[in-house]
C-alpha cells in the first residue's frame, strides 16, 4: 500500500499552558513539542499494515515551520520512508486540509491516515476535510483495520457497541487509542533516518476561514477542604453557602 | 512503585549542546525505559533477580554496542549517543546499565577492536541483537585493583589452548553465552580468549547475597582444563593494554550512567519536597531542604558539563585514560552524595521501594568500586599530574 500519514506537532502532555499577555496566542517559549499521540498510532498502524502485506511505502506529511522538523525525523526513525513538510504556519483546519489535499491529489495514495484529533486544539476536522476535498470515503475514529487486497475491514466504536465497516482503497481513516501501541524508534532507525528524504514544499494557495480571537485559561481549581465525618452540619452549610450547589 | 515521571534537570540549558539526533536517542531510550523497565525493576531488585526477558528489548532498541559499525549489526552512532543510552538506562538502574556496558564495551568492543574479521562476523551481529550475551573476565580472587598479577593461564597444546584458573565478580556470568577472558600465556603475556558456554571444564557459579546491583547477575568463571580452539584467541592485542582499552570505553559509559542515577535521585527529591507538607508547608520551603536541593543541582550541572565535554573529546578520539578516570570518579562520587541527601529528603519513605533512592544508593556502592575503585582513579589522576605512579 502507498500510505500517507498526516502528522501534527503538539505541546508535550506535561506542558503548563500559558498565553501571551493579550491572550491572543499560545506562549510557545520553553515548550517541548511532540508528535500528536494519535498520529503516532496512525504511523505505527500504517507501518504494520505494510509489514503484514510484505511491502509498500509510508510517507509522513506535516504543515508547519522548520522548527518542527525534529518530529518528522522521529517519524522517519520510527520507520516512515520519506517525509514532506509544507512550509507554512498551520493556521486552521481548512487551510491544513487544503495543503495536504493539494499535495496528495495526484500522488495515488491508497490510504490517508490522520489522528482522531490533535490533543492541543482538539478540532478533529482535518481528516474529514481532506476526504471531501479529494472526494474519498472516510471512516472516522477507528479501533482496528485489516486489509485483504484493496478491501479494508474496519472496526469502530459506536454508542453502546461496535460497527464493522468495509471500504475499498483509496480512503481516509482517523486513528484512535485502541488501534495499536506506539512504536519507539531504535538506534538503527535513528541512524537510517539521517539519510531518508525530507522534502520541503512551498504552500499551495489556500485560505484560512477561521480566526482565534481569544484564549481563556480554565479557572484554577480551588484547594480541597476536608470536613470531619462527625461534622456533617458544617459540610451541608459549606455546600449551601460557599459552593452553592445545594 | 510509583509512575515514572522522570525529567532530567537542565539548569544551564545544556540540551542546546546536543544535536536533534542525540535528543531523539534520549527520548527513545527514556520512553523504552518508562514502558519496559521502570514498572518491573523494583520487584526484580527486591528479589535479587536479573530480568532476563528484557534482553531482547535492549537488543532491539539498540543498547548493545551502539557506536560500533552498522556492517556488524550495530548502531554506528557517536560516543555521545552511547553515553546518553547508558545514562538513560542507569537513570533507572545501575544493574541494567552494567549489563549493557559489559555487552557493548567489554565484550563487543574487544571483539571488534582486537578480533579477527571472522570473529567479528561470527559474534557481533548476535551480540548486538541480544541473541548472544557475553561477559568479561578480568578480576580474580587475589587480583582486583592489580589485574596484571593474574594467575589464570593457557598453554599451547598444538591444535588448541588449555585454559586454567578462575575469575571472580563477573557481571552477566551466570547467563552469558560467551566470555571474553584475559589470561597469561606460557611467556606470561596477557591475551584475550573467547570461551563459550558448554566447553567442557567451564562453569559459572552465581554470587549470591549481594546488597548492591541486585537486579544484575554476578558470578565466577571457573576454568578447569578447558580446551579452547585456537581461532578463539583475539589476535590483535597482547598485554594489559588489551583489557585496559576496554575499561576506558566502559568507564566512559559509567561516567554518563552514574550521572543518570544522580539526576533520578534529584528529580525524585525535588518532586517529593514540593508534595510533602510538614508544619503546614512543603518541606521544600525550608532552608535546609533547599540547601540540599541547590547543592545537588550545582553538582549535577558541573558533572553534566564535564561529561558532555568528555563526550566531545571521545568523539574526536582525544579522550585520555586520565580524563575518563576523573569523570568516572567524580560522577560516581556526586551520585552517591546526592543519593544520600535525596534519601533524607524523602524521610522514612526514602528507605522503601516506593522510591528509587535506596536502590540507587546501594547500586552505586558497586559502581564506586568496579572498573577501578574510587581511590585508584584518584591515583591515576595523581600519576597524570606528577608522572609518578603511587599505586605500584
Ligand atoms: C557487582 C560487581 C560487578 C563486577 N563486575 C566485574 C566484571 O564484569 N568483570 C571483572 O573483571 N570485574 C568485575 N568486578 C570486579 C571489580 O572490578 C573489582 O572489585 C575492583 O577492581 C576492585 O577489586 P577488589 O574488589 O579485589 O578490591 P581490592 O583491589 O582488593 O581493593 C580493596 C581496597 O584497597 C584499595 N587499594 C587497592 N590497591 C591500592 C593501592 N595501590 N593504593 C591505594 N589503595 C589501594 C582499593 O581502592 C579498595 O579500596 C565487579 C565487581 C562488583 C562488585
Amino acid at each position: 500500500m502507498k500510505i500517507l500519514v498526516c502528522i501534527s506537532n503538539v505541546p508535550d502532555t506535561t506542558t503548563k499552558i500559558t498565553f501571551t499577555p493579550d491572550n491572543k496566542a499560545f506562549n510557545k517559549a520553553g515548550v517541548q513539542f511532540i508528535i500528536n499521540p494519535y498520529d503516532e498510532l496512525a504511523l505505527t498502524k500504517a507501518l504494520e499494515l505494510n509489514e503484514a502485506a510484505g511491502g509498500g511505502t509510508v510517507t509522513v506529511i506535516h504543515v508547519g515551520a522548520a522548527d518542527t522538523e525534529a518530529n518528522l525525523r522521529k517519524a522517519l526513525a520510527v520507520g516512515a520512508d520519506d517525509a514532506v513538510r509544507i512550509d507554512a504556519e498551520p493556521t486552521d483546519a481548512f487551510f491544513v486540509a487544503n495543503e495536504i489535499a493539494a499535495y496528495a491529489k495526484d500522488k495515488g495514495f491508497d490510504i490517508i491516515f490522520t489522528g482522531r484529533e490533535s490533543i492541543d486544539y482538539n478540532g478533529g476536522q482535518v481528516g474529514g476535510m481532506i476526504a471531501e476535498l479529494l472526494d474519498l470515503p472516510m471512516v472516522n475514529v477507528i479501533n482496528s483495520i485489516s486489509l485483504q487486497g484493496n478491501a479494508a475491514t474496519i472496526e469502530r466504536d459506536i454508542d453502546g457497541g461496535r460497527e464493522v465497516v468495509s471500504v475499498d482503497t483509496p480512503f481516509v481513516v482517523s486513528a484512535q487509542k485502541e488501534l495499536t501501541e506506539p512504536r519507539i524508534p531504535n538506534m538503527r532507525g535513528i541512524m537510517m533516518a539521517r539519510s531518508k528524504p525530507l522534502q520541503v514544499i512551498a504552500p499551495a494557495a489556500a485560505e484560512k476561514r477561521t480566526e482565534i480571537s481569544q484564549y481563556q485559561a480554565p479557572q484554577s481549581k480551588a484547594g480541597c477542604k476536608f470536613i470531619d465525618a462527625a461534622e456533617a452540619e458544617t459540610l451541608i452549610q459549606l455546600l449551601h453557602n460557599e459552593a452553592k450547589v445545594i | 512503585m510509583r509512575t515514572d515521571n522522570y525529567q532530567h534537570p537542565d539548569h544551564y540549558l545544556l540540551d542546546e549542546l546536543l544535536t536533534e539526533e542525540h535528543k531523539l536517542v534520549r527520548d527513545a531510550v527514556r520512553s523504552w525505559v518508562k514502558k519496559e523497565l521502570s514498572p518491573i525493576i523494583e520487584d526484580y531488585a527486591q528479589r535479587a533477580e536479573f530480568p532476563k526477558h528484557i534482553l531482547k528489548g535492549l537488543g532491539s532498541i539498540g543498547a548493545f554496542g551502539p557506536s560500533l559499525p552498522v556492517e556488524y549489526g550495530c548502531g554506528g552512532m557517536d560516543q555521545i549517543s552511547y553515553g546518553i543510552i547508558m545514562q538513560e538506562l542507569e537513570r533507572c538502574d545501575s544493574g541494567i546499565r552494567s549489563t549493557a556496558s559489559v555487552q557493548g564495551s567489554l565484550v563487543m568492543y574487544p571483539i571488534y577492536k582486537y578480533g579477527s574479521e571472522e570473529q567479528r562476523r561470527k559474534y557481533l551481529p548476535k551480540l548486538a541483537s541480544g541473541e548472544l550475551m557475553g561477559c568479561f573476565g578480568l578480576t580474580e580472587p587475589d587480583f582486583g585493583s592489580n589485574p596484571g598479577g593474574m594467575v589464570t593461564n593457557f598453554k599451547d597444546m598444538g591444535d588448541h589452548y588449555l585454559l586454567n584458573g578462575a575469575k571472580m565478580w563477573i557481571s552477566n556470568a551466570p547467563f552469558a553465552d560467551i566470555a571474553v577472558v584475559w589470561a597469561k600465556n606460557e611467556a606470561g603475556k596477557i591475551h584475550g580468549l573467547i570461551v563459550e558456554r558448554g566447553m567442557p571444564g567451564f562453569s559459572t557459579p552465581e554470587t549470591h547475597g549481594k546488597w548492591s546491583l541486585r537486579a544484575s547477575a554476578t558470578g565466577e568463571l571457573v576454568f578447569d582444563n578447558v580446551k579452547v580452539p585456537k581461532e578463539n584467541l583475539l589476535p590483535n592485542v597482547s598485554g594489559l593494554k588489551g583489557p585496559m582499552g576496554c575499561l576506558d570505553s566502559a568507564r566512559y559509559g559509567i561516567a554518563w550512567g552514574a550521572l543518570g542515577a544522580a539526576m533520578d535521585c534529584y528529580d525524585s527529591a525535588k518532586n517529593y519536597s514540593i508534595e510533602r507538607i510538614q508544619f503546614d508547608k512543603p518541606i521544600g520551603g525550608f532552608q535546609l531542604t533547599q540547601k540540599k536541593l541547590a547543592e545537588m543541582l550545582t553538582e549535577i550541572t558541573k558533572a553534566q558539563l564535564l561529561t558532555w565535554r568528555l563526550g566531545v573529546l571521545k568523539n574526536e578520539d582525544r579522550a585520555s585514560t586520565a580524563q575518563i578516570s576523573m569523570a568516572k570518579r567524580n560522577n560516581v562520587e556526586i551520585a552517591l552524595q546526592i543519593a544520600r541527601e535525596a534519601r533524607q529528603i524523602h524521610g522514612g519513605m526514602g528507605i522503601t521501594g516506593e522510591y528509587p533512592i535506596m536502590r540507587h544508593m546501594m547500586n552505586l556502592e558497586s559502581v564506586v568500586t568496579y572498573e577501578g575503585t574510587h581511590d585508584i582513579h584518584l591515583l591515576i589522576t595523581g600519576m597524570d599530574i606528577t608522572g609518578i605512579s603511587a599505586f605500584r
